[in-house]
């Protein structure tokens, strides 16, 4: 089972990451068993049936942005979800930092908050401070367990952020 | 200046040892080149066309003796005995080698400094005006804002990758001495009902698309600073165009929203933060403020007598003097700009030996410390004027005193195709040409002030665009060639230059220089600098005179007729 790193561990990630083929519509595509993660427009098109599955089968249901797909489109849903991950499709691309504070600091959002794409151990400590708290890195799992020290790069941070709702100044100050 | 506490020094010890073990994994092949481009960006270094470029973070141009020395010492060992000072109060050593890099940061870390975030898609080094504390005009002392700034945009999470980098600077007088208007975000220190605030300018910017920065909101006070910027970045991270690296910055977005659709998105974000955690609280205000109390000056009279009789006897000392010595806030004391211009050097340059020179020049006249400005000099502060005379003295054996500040001959230079890799065109020997052909200072100091700025590329480091005259590097079938604008201004009447012609071969940008300035002299109203007269009579005398192409002999009758 590919790994994950959940809570600044390896973990086994049982999750099916449901992406759409060029030939495929989230009406028609095929829902497979077991803990799903979604793209935005199948949670769109499929909401009573996926709602369904994860009650009468008790199936996880987790559902992924891209970076153009903000968290408002999913805020009111929230409550659904056991697992909501946003995708990096290139490094570069840092508009997922500000979904993941959003979801975490304006819409409340509780549970697994996950990374996945091109990200690497270099991006642990940014992403765990905007609320990330699972990462599918493209390091190999025997270089991942050194990767986990990137949670511990920097001894103190300057801002507010998801994990720290204090900013050093208001900390430092007492 | 801002002292270091463990915890600031904890934060950049972690960041020398995160790059060490990046760079171990690159050159082992662990991270691709891909992986370690925003990495190595983020921390200043650059691969340009002579290897690694390293730019160091000098925070709103503030350093001081200690620091100086050891950047001399660095030059020495890891680079070839000099620096270049850039527009942004930075100084980059254009010869290190990647793998000494970790070494070279270990060191810089030991008197607290760093290269953090001086490149890649981030916020900046934040800067500001090299006068603030000491300058009459001044609202309020805008460095404990920016250091303020400095903490809050350090290693921010949310915005490590952004569309494209990201400058501020502050101005705390009434003269815009920092450029903000052509920064992405300007803030300008004000104060109402007693209050103090800022006047909030987003989408000004240099390169490709010159513009200049609109008010987004016309007070701000002070608590409010980091929770109203977070929500301007997260509108541009959120927002800003990825598609297009040229299209990328914050300005085109607030061009493409319009002003007013911007600033109505960033107030609805701000509504979320304003007033949470991130509110700035006098005790932090006052604690780092109190970095920047005055140092203690003595009671001294307004002018110094034997510095008025070396003024009526010296003629070189004075006309240093009246260029490059300002007058201070406290009687008997003065600010002094070392010039980094001079024939034969390229501007911003500084060897190692100089960067001693000045560094013992501080200590000795300055309470230890020297603030960069962005027009590429280094300033004395706090000179007590019975000492300017041997200032004067020491700066000229270092060579650090051409009397031409604020002249044609202070021209702002980027390191251009001799050393850059974005260049279409070198800078340089443009400006060697020119510093060579102006070296009369009795000619210089009749022309009076005059912004002369040269960039290699569009990319506009040379801040050609807010140039009086801007020379802008183009290439043409693989040849050099140069634009020439007029018009271009900074401060508070800043001004984007507009183009005169069509380029002109690298040859001819001196002689099109002379023929620009002999058309001022010839059309000028008393007391009208150059600027003005260009504003009075618009571009077309000086067009005409610059494509007249008379040979450059009779160019000089004209000079002196």
């Amino acid at each position: 089972m590919p790994k994950i790193i959940k809570q600044q561990r390896l973990a086994d990630d049982e999750w099916k990451v449901l992406q759409l083929a060029e030939n495929e519509t989230p009406h028609t595509v095929r829902l497979p068993v077991g803990p799903l993660l979604v793209p935005l427009a199948v949670w769109r098109a499929r909401k009573e049936e996926l709602i369904h599955r994860n009650w009468e089968h008790h199936e996880p249901l987790g559902v992924w942005l891209s970076p153009g797909e903000g968290p408002e489109a999913i805020a009111a849903d929230l409550d659904d979800f056991t697992l909501v991950a946003v995708h990096f499709p290139k490094l570069a691309d840092g508009r997922g930092y500000s979904t993941a504070r959003l979801l975490r600091e304006r819409y409340g959002y509780r549970n697994e908050l996950r990374a996945f794409g091109d990200v690497g151990q270099d991006q642990l400590f940014f992403l765990d401070r905007v609320g990330f708290d699972s990462f599918s890195i493209k390091e190999s799992d025997e270089d991942a367990i050194e990767a986990l020290a990137a949670f511990a790069a920097f001894p103190e941070a300057y801002q507010a952020a998801a994990n720290q709702p204090q900013p050093l100044f208001r900390r430092r100050a007492i | 200046m801002y002292r270091y506490d463990a915890i600031d020094r904890s934060i950049v010890a972690a960041r020398v040892a995160q790059f060490r073990d990046q760079t171990r994994r690159y050159l082992a092949g662990k991270l691709s080149e891909d992986e370690f481009r925003p990495l190595r960006l983020q921390n200043g270094l650059y691969v340009e066309k002579n290897g690694p470029m390293l730019r160091i973070a000098i925070p709103y141009g503030q350093i001081n003796a200690a620091q100086l020395d050891k950047l001399a010492g660095i030059t020495r060992r890891y680079d070839r005995g000099y620096g270049h000072f850039t527009t942004r109060q930075n100084i980059q050593l254009n010869w290190v080698k990647l793998p000494e890099v970790p070494e070279l940061l270990a060191e810089l870390a030991e008197v607290d400094m760093h290269a953090i975030q001086t490149s890649g898609s981030v916020i900046r080094n934040v800067t500001t005006d090299h006068y603030a504390g000491v300058s009459a005009d001044e609202i309020a002392d805008p460095r404990p804002y920016a250091e303020i700034l400095r903490q809050w945009s350090t290693l921010h999470p949310e915005f490590a990758f952004l569309p494209r980098k990201f400058k501020i600077a502050v101005s705390g007088s009434t003269t815009d001495r920092a450029a903000i208007r052509v920064h992405d975000v300007g803030l300008q220190l004000a104060q109402r009902d007693g209050a103090i605030g800022f006047q909030v300018y987003v989408g000004g910017g240099l390169g490709r698309t010159p513009l200049i920065g609109e008010e987004v909101k016309s007070f701000l006070p002070w608590p409010h600073l980091l929770t109203y910027l977070e929500a301007v970045l997260r509108v541009y991270n959120r927002y800003g165009r990825r598609d297009n690296l040229y299209k990328a910055r914050i300005k085109i977005l607030v061009q493409a929203l319009g002003v007013r659709e911007f600033a109505r998105q960033v107030e609805e974000e701000w509504q979320h933060l304003k007033d949470g955690p991130q509110t700035l609280t006098e005790a932090e205000l006052a604690r780092v403020a109190a970095h920047f109390a005055p140092p203690e000056y003595e009671t001294l009279p307004a002018d110094d007598l034997c510095q008025l009789a070396h003024l009526r006897e010296d003629k070189p000392y004075g006309r240093w003097v009246e260029r490059n010595v300002r007058a201070h806030k406290v009687p008997g004391y003065a600010s002094v700009t070392l010039s980094l211009k001079k024939p034969g050097v390229a501007p911003g340059d500084a060897t190692a030996e100089q960067l001693e020179a000045v560094a013992d020049l501080a200590r000795r006249y300055s309470h230890g410390e020297v603030r960069v400005s962005h027009e590429q000099n280094l300033v004395l502060a706090d000179v007590p004027q019975r000492e300017l005379y041997t200032v004067w003295h020491r700066a000229k054996a270092a060579g650090l005193a051409t009397p031409t500040i604020g002249l044609l001959a202070d021209l702002i230079t980027c390191p251009g195709g001799d050393f850059c890799e974005l260049a279409n065109a070198r800078s340089i020997p443009v400006a060697g040409d020119i510093l060579q052909r102006f070296d009369d200072l009795d000619y210089l100091h009749d022309i009076g002030e005059l912004d002369l700025n040269i960039s290699g590329c569009m990319n506009g480091c040379g801040h050609n665009a807010v140039g009086h005259i801007g020379i802008l590097g183009v290439e043409k079938h693989g040849e050099e060639w140069y634009q020439v604008s007029l018009g271009g201004n900074q401060g508070n009447a800043a001004a984007v230059g507009q183009a005169i012609g069509p380029a002109i071969p690298a040859a001819e940008v001196t002689n099109v220089i002379e023929r620009l300035i002999a058309t001022y002299l010839a059309l000028r109203h008393a007391g009208e600098r150059f600027i003005d007269t260009v504003q009075r009579l618009g571009h077309t005398p000086f067009r005409d005179a610059a494509y007249q192409a008379p040979s450059h002999e009779e160019d000089r009758r004209v000079r002196y007729a």
